[in-house]
């Protein structure tokens, strides 16, 4: 059987008594959701972040779709279906997505409260890290190893350097 | 850590002292943390989590603070005791369920435990026992500047402490309380705090972090914002909000003693009857019993058993928690007969007389 309203296969099936007439309604789930016939999906937290996700960004949409983080590799689309983030680089890497998202989770934008005590890398510092992540993810994509461990080697050096024992 | 020498306590949660513990169960703090030089555990490699693992495990051992917490490699334990540190609240279910390199530095008493390579790097947890967010608070504040002299976490000026998560952003902190709130869902008020809750952007959830039914009637109240509010004043928000329920659960509870007192009395006393004979028993219909009867020795309609073995039989009575206690994996029917059985043997040494 198929949906009255589309031609979908209809798989919900309605009999509704009105001034005692029969009437009976063979719909598909989405035209029976539009409806307000069935109860959607049950509201989960992923599944709220995902659209909340997927909204409010607007105009960048394109540029955010092509977006990748150089040091974990995860893309912005991948981080839209799954809701988590690859490493703490993404922040910086894809904050015109995140900084409406943050808004619409917290209603805010900028961390009140503690801090480490030891200042993070300045802005300069983690450009530096990120650039070698991007290297050492390169160098090991096109099988260069003697390179990627030459790098691996330097980002341990940098981040040993407030790695403290 | 040997798990069987926990499972005769009931841990700190149910302890079952401290303010206002008649319905304050427990309060909870915990803080996501990550390592700066790694990508989030879920997109860490197996080498990458097992390296992230043994990092943490080395810093954890030398933290300078006792008593020490004792490691427990997760990989290495039988699903019933994950499932058993899930029962404890040592654990979240993802953890247990989850695969790879991960694991829980626990100290002996329960208060303070470390979950490595959840979905965040760190996840600290300090748990107390009635109404004590400010001991709590002091307490994983104190555990984190020392990991945070150790470990290099992942912060910027800008978004604070980063997760995996940006709904965990910021502070990285989750604070709530566990309430016991019976009279509020006898008399169907409970919706209308639900509502009130939402609201001031508090959330609420079953004791196992269930969505809608709680089963035995508890309730976690916490925070849901992490970012633009200090941990000082998220704690604040809830610490307002709790003595208000506080309030109404105890003028529920007084308007039910005073207009149906007897109807009360009979449901209470049904259900430690029920308890002290059944011969098969569900883990869902003893939360819901143990629940009256928790309520009832609270009001005084129950004298024959103390509020410590109320609170205890509560946990024993899980799933794992049982079949530790019996010494054997039980299918579902015959953990409802054990189960019963544990029961009755339990109140009548508490000294019960069911009439």
């Amino acid at each position: 059987m198929k949906c009255q309203l589309c031609s979908n296969p209809a798989t919900v099936h309605l009999t509704k008594i009105v001034e005692q007439k029969k009437k009976e309604l063979h719909l598909c789930e989405r035209c029976a959701e539009q409806q307000q016939l069935v109860q959607q999906k049950e509201l989960s937290l992923p599944a709220i972040l995902q659209t909340l996700i997927g909204q409010h960004v607007g105009p960048w949409t394109d540029e955010l779709a092509r977006l990748a983080c150089p040091a974990c590799g995860i893309k912005y689309m991948e981080f839209r279906a799954e809701g988590r983030l690859g490493c703490p680089h993404d922040y910086a890497v894809f904050r015109v997505g995140l900084e409406p998202l943050l808004q619409r989770i917290h209603r805010a934008g900028r961390h009140v409260g503690k801090a480490p005590r030891r200042r993070p890398r300045s802005a300069a510092a983690e450009a530096e890290v990120l650039e070698l992540k991007r290297q050492l993810r390169a160098a090991v994509e096109a099988e260069r190893y003697e390179e990627a461990a030459r790098l691996r080697d330097l980002l341990r050096e940098k981040e040993a350097a407030d790695e403290p024992g | 850590m040997n798990l069987d020498s926990l499972t005769q306590s009931s841990g700190e949660w149910l302890r079952g002292t401290g303010p206002d513990s008649d319905i304050v169960i427990s309060s909870r703090i915990r803080l996501a943390r990550n390592l700066a030089a790694f990508p989030f555990t879920n997109r860490a490699s197996s080498y990458q989590k097992a390296e992230i693992e043994a990092l943490l495990r080395d810093r954890i051992a030398r933290l300078d603070l006792e008593p020490k917490l004792e490691y427990i490699h997760l990989p290495s334990l039988s699903p019933l005791d994950r499932q058993f540190l899930v029962e404890r609240q040592l654990i979240s279910r993802e953890l247990a369920a989850s695969e790879g390199p991960r694991g829980v530095a626990v100290t002996p008493h329960e208060t303070r435990s470390i979950m490595v390579n959840e979905e965040d790097h760190l996840r600290l947890q300090v748990m107390r026992s009635g109404f004590a967010l400010d001991e709590a608070w002091q307490d994983i504040d104190r555990l984190d500047d020392l990991l945070e002299q150790r470990v290099s976490y992942a912060f910027s000026e800008e978004f604070g402490y980063l997760t995996a998560c940006p709904t965990n952003v910021g502070t990285g902190m989750r604070a709530s309380v566990m309430l016991h709130l019976p009279a509020l869902v006898w008399t169907k008020q409970i919706e209308k705090v639900f509502r009130a809750l939402q609201k001031i952007n508090l959330a609420v959830r079953g004791l196992y972090g269930e969505g809608s039914r709680a089963s035995g009637d508890f309730y976690q109240i916490s925070n849901q914002v992490t970012l633009g509010k200090s941990e000082t004043t998220i704690l604040n928000e809830i610490r307002e909000v709790i003595p208000q329920i506080i309030s109404y659960e105890r003028q529920a509870r007084a308007a039910m003693m005073r207009e149906s007192r007897q109807l009360l009395h009979d449901r209470v006393s049904r259900a430690f009857g029920t308890l002290c004979s059944a011969t098969m028993m569900t883990s869902e219909e003893t939360m819901d019993l143990l629940s009256s009867v928790r309520l009832g020795v609270n009001l005084r309609l129950i004298e024959d058993v103390n509020i410590v073995t109320v609170n205890t039989l509560f946990i024993h009575t899980q799933p794992a928690h049982l079949q530790k206690l019996m010494g054997e994996q039980l299918d579902s029917e015959e953990r409802n007969a054990a189960r019963a059985r544990y029961l009755r043997t339990r109140l009548r040494e508490a000294g019960a007389h069911p009439n």
